[in-house]
């Protein structure tokens, strides 16, 4: 089967029903994309399928088709992407490992929202959860990658 | 420190020879609990071999090394910090690694290599900072040399050394400095000049873990690797009892099917094919002894255990019960508290390879000098033909330093059992169900205070499993007390005062297993102290803040930081309408914390809008970081408090992933204000110290809210 991811097209001898995170992780060596709950609860798998978010532990690789899936490796082609500008100056991160998937979810949520709201942001990060607690920072530098100061809208 | 840098061969040969007698000795020997009671002055130990923490290469990359593992509490900066305060560095030419496992890394406090405690800091205060200035020194001295000049008029800057108009890089003076004998003695900078201690500094893991190139135990991949998935038994301490492995093996990717101690491993190309290869597999289990556990009976035995003479005695001062006779008021309460489960984001995982000579293990852990040793003990290998790769660990809390290396152990078998290089990953059904759990604990209390309210008496039972008493470290237990069950109680600023008291502890066996979990002991005793607090208040007719003041009056470090955040906090002042407070402070790992939580509640929904905290840590050497534990610290501390726990019903546990097991979640998250204690002592904890108030504060600030005094947890209201 033919999958586009980053831009490139890979072709993968795997079964239909394998989800898109382990063909990434496993298949093409792409491990920026985390394993973490395997059931949609916790976002750290989070790619982007066209512009929207996924949860890539769910998705059957099957039912990609050819639409393209962007990972955290190829967010931002040859530089750093805004958001994850955001963070490191917001110095959001503590153990990391759930810090691609709110990432590229954040990126999802400006792509479809350039001026976020707090609501918007409980709405769209909600489902990725962070063990080390970054939340107050994740909001702090979703503002701050869309421009806004203060934070509180 | 060379130009071609430490030979790291000949480094690990003879140090990890050593690291097979540490690992006997250190099993014999107690640790130290507590900073004050053990580890030996700085100056009487012998300066460290810089080689070990630091290299410099031709181009001026200089490497350093961490002995603890970075878990998201920030040594991959903090400890970098230490040796800059003495080696100014140029920041763009830094490179940061795991040390490897060796004698050389073995924590100043423990005497083991290991990452816990809440002592990093602590712990390599003058560590770091000493292979600083002897790089200093010896970069000077080659310098000086060179230069021709008196090293006095040399100096560091922004990795270079300086002298008038001459300048050279770190990098063009490493090989001469190497050839210099080493210094003797080194003068660290005194406070007052300082530069980087204290300054905040942002994360220099960021940029690696916002892009996805931080490798985590998770993400190691060679060719030929493979993943393994083990069926282990439903219930604590259940065995095989007999398997069919021939479903599994049908299953395109498996590649073998094996049994090891702990279970069946399916061994496949790939996650999924391991996963689903499991799920094919037909186990038949025996439950053994685990089998009829169930937790709800277990608080119902710990509660009349409680209420039974005979618990090892923690602690003892006058007659407690005669005094309890004459008091004004009694106050009794009882306590309960759950089962948790660490959690950490990545799920537990072992990378294993294991050849004629050598057995390699590629994982995040924060024990390596056990897990050597319990790799070499299974392969047959000496322990230094163990070579530990420390990953990044996507979260620890505890989970990671097992002192049974129980996935450690697990991934060893695995790979020797396949004869494979075998990645084994546990999904988060395993973790969640796989024990090592904080111990369920009952605390029953009694106190007696006087006309004016002060305590006289106080009588307080511990019941809940003890995670030391046989195993390595079994050291820590003293006179048969286990301070990781009663600490917080045994000594609390608040007992020391009272003349009677009596501290028991029962430690009841069980096949499910524990273990320290973010703030140990203090995650259940200061729910209860603090809680407890307020109690004795209402009891006293005073306010929270006024009762403790008084209890507080000989404990200035507890005071500082508690009138610190009651008065960040606004406390005597209202609240927003709606909200109320509550407020908590608890010392733990030698740190002094005090919350304030500001509380709504609709229709039984607590809703927490904000935590003030303040914290006593002695040096801040990050005050970033600092500020980035205390809000980590609130936010697990909460999702214990409002949602976490593990229960067994016939043997099983009744939670299984995410839905059940809910950490918080950003549209639950308080604002978190943390202020710093300025201080002049040594660092004390930092990590673990902000779980402890947490949860007392925000069922203080429901009793404020509702009258409903809680004392359980999660918190439930009526």
């Amino acid at each position: 089967m033919r999958l586009r991811v980053n831009g490139q097209d890979h072709d993968v001898d795997v079964p239909e029903d394998m989800p898109l995170l382990w063909v990434l992780r496993d298949v093409l060596s792409l491990t920026g994309t985390k394993f973490g709950c395997g059931m949609a609860q916790c976002g750290a798998c989070t790619v982007h399928i066209g512009d929207g978010p996924a949860r890539s532990c769910v998705l059957p690789v099957g039912a990609v088709g050819d639409r393209a899936v962007t990972t955290i490796e190829g967010l931002s082609a040859g530089g750093i992407h805004p958001v994850q500008q955001a963070w490191i100056d917001e110095d959001v991160v503590q153990c990391g490992y759930c810090q691609p998937g709110q990432v590229m979810a954040a990126a999802a949520l400006l792509k479809a929202k350039a001026q976020p709201t707090d609501a918007d942001i409980d709405a769209a990060l909600s489902a990725n959860l962070c063990r080390c607690g970054t939340y107050q920072r994740i909001r702090a530098a979703v503002h701050r990658a869309a421009g806004q100061t203060g934070g509180r809208s | 420190m060379s130009a071609s840098g430490i030979d790291r061969r000949t480094f690990l040969r003879t140090s990890a020879q050593a690291a097979g007698g540490l690992t006997i000795a250190f099993y014999a020997g107690p640790l130290p609990l507590r900073a004050q009671e053990g580890p030996p002055a700085a100056a009487a130990r012998p300066l460290p071999d810089p080689n070990a923490f630091l290299r410099i290469a031709p181009d001026g990359t200089v490497t350093v090394v961490l002995a603890h593992a970075e878990m998201g509490q920030g040594m991959w900066t903090g400890l970098v910090m230490l040796l800059a305060e003495e080696l100014d560095l140029d920041w763009s030419k830094l490179r940061v690694e795991h040390a490897p496992v060796a004698a050389a890394y073995a924590h100043p406090f423990f005497g083991i290599q290991m990452t816990g405690g809440s002592t990093s800091i602590a712990s390599e205060f003058d560590r770091y900072r000493q292979v600083g200035a002897m790089a200093r020194t010896l970069l000077i001295q080659a310098a000086a040399q060179k230069w021709n000049v008196p090293a006095a008029d040399c100096r560091v800057e922004k990795g270079e050394v300086v002298a008038g108009t001459s300048r050279a890089g770190f990098g063009e003076l490493a090989a001469a400095a190497a050839a210099l004998p080493r210094p003797t003695q080194v003068t660290l900078e005194p406070p007052s000049s300082w530069r980087v201690i204290g300054q905040p500094h942002k994360r220099l893991d960021s940029a690696a873990k916002v892009t996805g190139r931080a490798d985590f135990g998770m993400d190691v991949h060679f060719p030929g690797l493979h993943t393994a998935l083990v069926a282990r038994s439903p219930y604590f301490g259940g065995k095989v009892k007999r398997f069919d492995g021939a479903a599994a093996l049908k299953v395109r990717g498996v590649k073998a099917v094996v049994q090891v101690p702990s279970g069946i491993a399916v061994v496949a190309e790939n996650f999924w094919a391991a996963k689903l290869g499991r799920a094919a597999l037909d186990v038949e289990w025996d439950p053994g002894d685990g089998g009829a556990i169930d937790t709800t009976d277990m608080a119902r035995s710990y509660r009349a255990l409680a209420a039974q003479p005979g618990g090892v005695k923690a602690k003892a001062a006058g007659d407690p019960a005669a005094a309890m006779k004459t008091a004004a008021h009694v106050v009794e309460a009882e306590y309960d508290l759950p089962y948790l489960a660490h959690a950490p984001m990545e799920p537990l995982n072992c990378t294993v390879r294991i050849t004629a000579d050598k057995c390699e293990i590629w994982t995040g852990t924060q024990l390596q000098t056990v897990d050597q040793g319990t790799a070499a003990q299974i392969t047959g290998l000496k322990p230094e033909q163990v070579e530990i790769h420390t990953q990044f660990l996507g979260g620890g809390f505890g989970r990671r330093a097992t002192p049974t290396s129980d996935f450690v152990r697990e991934g060893v078998e695995v790979a020797k059992a396949a004869n494979l290089p075998v990645k084994t990953v546990w999904t988060r059904e395993d973790d969640i169900r796989g024990g090592y759990y904080r111990p369920q604990y009952f605390h029953k209390v009694k106190v007696g205070l006087d006309a004016k309210g002060a305590p006289v008496a106080w009588q307080h039972t511990l019941v809940g499993q003890s995670f030391l008493i046989g195993t390595p470290f079994e050291g820590m237990v003293k006179n048969g007390v286990d301070p990781t069950a009663v600490e917080g109680v045994f000594d609390s600023a608040y007992l020391a005062d009272v003349p009677n008291h009596l501290v028991e502890h029962h430690a009841p066996k069980s096949p499910v297993t524990t273990l320290w979990w973010r703030s140990v002991g203090h995650s259940h005793s200061g729910f209860v102290m603090e809680t407890l607090m307020d109690e004795l208040a209402k009891a006293a007719g005073q306010d929270p803040l006024a009762y403790r003041r008084a209890r507080l009056a000989k404990h200035p470090r507890h005071l500082a930081a508690l009138e610190l955040a009651a008065a960040k906090a606004g406390w005597g002042t209202p609240p927003p309408r709606g909200r109320f407070r509550g407020l908590a402070v608890h010392e733990s790992f030698n740190s002094y914390v005090a919350q304030v939580a500001e509380v709504s509640v609709d229709r039984g929904a607590i809703r927490v809008h904000r935590v003030v905290c303040a914290i006593d840590c002695g040096t801040a050497v990050n005050p970033a970081g600092v500020v980035a534990q205390l809000e980590s610290a609130v936010v697990f501390g909460l999702s214990a408090a409002l949602h976490g726990e593990i229960t067994l019903r016939q043997g099983r546990v009744q939670q299984s992933n995410f839905h059940d097991y809910r950490p918080l979640r950003l549209h639950e998250m308080p604002v978190v204000d943390v202020h710093i204690v300025p201080s002049t002592e040594r660092p004390s904890g930092v990590g673990e110290p902000g779980v402890p108030p947490i949860a007392p504060a925000v069922a203080n600030a429901v009793f404020a809210a509702t009258g409903q005094r809680l004392r359980r947890l999660p918190l439930r209201l009526a």
